[in-house]
């Protein structure tokens, strides 16, 4: 298939079809942030890079014998592995013996939260967390240190919307329409992450779409006027230090690094305490983040159109 | 028969061999990427159908249900989906810079250039001249 | 009155997906670009309402029964805007829709367009 968009777009639905599976699967979080994610940013930053690359594909030679020798190889090997693996479905699993009984039957004791992956991420494996956001954050460093604008073409670009996107009326008035329960909608993820699924990564990606439409729609210009770049790079730092800052507050008050029980008097108000602010700092990294990303791309594709004129 | 039960991890391998299989003999650099995440999604699968319980519900704590999926897999894929979302941003900026660059995303016109530049940069370390380097170019087409 | 609520829930879901296969098969089987958007985006918002409608009478009264209609709402905004970007973008890269080919009552003939 040489049409790269036809590939992003397959690889969209391809991305739409595991979330549904994995909500067949039960995991509800996890379909949840697989079709946000993987549904809905990574189709869009791979047609942004298609954008900037061009759309088709060159040459289609390729030598597959050798490539399909060494997958038959593996593929038989990785089989044979797996045929010492418990049956899928089984209650008896190793996998389900040690840690998982206990963190189902405590996690209402101790923390007070219906929903146990909350409890879990945000809680019992916080530190993991940390972890990831860090990744996230790291990531962003990385896109905005690799496609860097200069000085001069911000001054140049400063214009006003292109023309034919000032004729897209439906589209510019739905996009108005629907802008507001989205973030809002963003928000109640964020917060009712507690009692259904939801939590700070669904909630960051879901807010910094809503921003992207307005963004595609209304121009680059009056996106940034809103979100101005700088505004948004401290943004993403200040959502880690909310995280770190939480757990070094616990070490002030006399606890372990990110053991919320001795936030409050009492240590389930102390958990909930500590797992609103965690999850409201990875909210407000990951939004910011994912947004400055499509900022990087699309600066790059208008820095093209003005170069080429 | 009792390995009929294990058809999920089949599945998985199946998927995972795919895009394995993308990755190495493809050379379009964001069919690469492509594959590449339908590896990550297959490992994703790995994981959440090990945690699945037959008769369970989602873990959501409910005085309805007594039996519940193993929460710990999903809590392990939720972080990985968005490492994977991250590295994959990661590598699209690369592609656009490697677009600019070299002027082509294909694997193979990257090798030819990169093989070029370092004939180029050998020959002017011994002191050959600029002209030596065409009849290189030449050799190569 | 449950018997009532399955029944009715039952007529929905199942027209809804009626009209979600039809639409899947005019994808297939119509000529042009335009009639298929045509025919897939209002057939599939179609299906997907009635589909919606049919779940309502199994929520009961309550916050999912709030949440489905804010769903339909989202659902048929986004699918007729999505339908219209597509087609506008599809005029704006120059695809033309198919003319009428043959003769019509006023003996006229259509003409056939250039189609990727």
């Amino acid at each position: 298939m040489k049409d790269l968009f036809a590939v992003v777009m397959l690889t969209g639905i391809y991305s739409l079809l595991t979330a549904s599976l994995f909500l067949d699967l039960d995991a509800v979080d996890v379909a949840f942030t697989e079709a946000s994610v993987g549904a809905g940013i990574s189709t869009l930053l791979m047609l942004a890079t298609l954008k900037l690359v061009g759309r088709f594909e060159r040459h289609t030679r390729y030598k597959p014998a050798l490539a399909l020798g060494v997958v038959l190889v593996t593929g038989s090997l990785l089989v044979y592995g797996t045929l010492d693996m418990p049956h899928f479905g089984s209650a008896d699993a190793p996998v389900h013996q040690h840690v998982a009984p206990r963190y189902l039957n405590d996690s209402m004791a101790e923390i007070g939260v219906p929903n146990v992956v909350t409890s879990v991420l945000a809680s019992y494996r916080g530190y993991d967390t940390l972890g990831e956001i860090l990744v996230v954050f790291t990531a962003g460093i990385g896109v905005i240190s690799l496609l860097r604008v200069s000085r001069r073409t911000k001054k140049d670009s400063r214009k006003k919307v292109p023309v034919d996107m000032q004729q897209q009326i439906i589209l510019r008035i739905v996009a108005k329409m629907m802008l507001p329960p989205i973030l809002i909608f963003a928000l109640y993820v964020q917060f009712h992450g507690d009692y259904g699924p939801g939590g700070g990564f669904q909630a960051g990606v879901i807010f910094a779409a809503g921003i992207i439409l307005y963004t595609m729609l209304f121009g680059l210009s009056s996106g940034q006027r809103v979100f101005k770049p700088v505004v948004l790079e401290l943004l993403s730092a200040l959502g880690i230090l909310l995280y770190a800052g939480v757990g070094v507050a616990c070490l002030l008050l006399g606890g372990n690094f990110l053991e919320y029980n001795v936030l409050r008097h009492d240590p389930v108000h102390g958990q909930h305490l500590g797992i609103l602010l965690v999850e409201l700092g990875v909210g407000i990294t990951v939004a910011s983040v994912m947004i400055t990303i499509f900022f990087k791309f699309t600066w790059r594709t208008v820095k093209h159109k003005y170069k080429n004129e | 028969m009792n390995i009929l039960g294990l058809y999920n991890y089949w599945i998985v391998v199946v998927l995972m061999m795919i895009g394995f299989y993308i990755v190495i003999a493809h050379e379009n650099l964001i069919k690469k990427l492509v594959g590449l995440t339908i590896f990550q999604t297959s490992v994703f699968f790995f994981y959440i159908s090990m945690g699945k319980i037959s008769g369970a519900t989602a873990p959501i704590l409910d005085e309805k249900w007594q039996l519940y999926s193993n929460p710990l897999p999903h809590v392990l894929i939720l972080t990985a989906i968005v490492v994977g979302i991250a590295t994959t941003a990661l590598g699209l900026a690369l592609v656009v810079r490697i677009q600019e660059a070299y002027g082509s995303i294909e694997e193979n016109e990257i090798q030819v250039q990169d093989y070029h530049d370092r004939m180029e940069g050998q020959l002017e370390a011994y002191g050959f001249r600029k002209k030596h380097v065409l009849s290189v170019q030449k050799l190569e087409e | 009155m449950e018997i009532l609520l399955d029944i009715l829930s039952w007529i929905f879901l199942v027209t809804g997906s009626f009209f979600c296969l039809t639409g899947a098969l005019g994808l297939f089987r119509f000529p042009d670009f335009f009639s298929r958007i045509h025919a897939a985006s209002l057939t599939d918002t179609l299906g997907a309402s009635l589909i919606l409608i049919g779940l309502m009478f199994q929520a009961g009264w309550g916050i999912v029964l709030a949440k489905l209609i804010m769903i339909l709402f989202f659902s048929i905004f986004a699918g007729m805007t999505a339908s219209h970007a597509m087609a506008k973008a599809a005029l704006k890269s120059g695809l033309q829709p198919l003319e009428f080919k043959g003769k019509n009552e006023q003996g006229q003939e259509g003409e056939q367009p250039s189609k990727p």
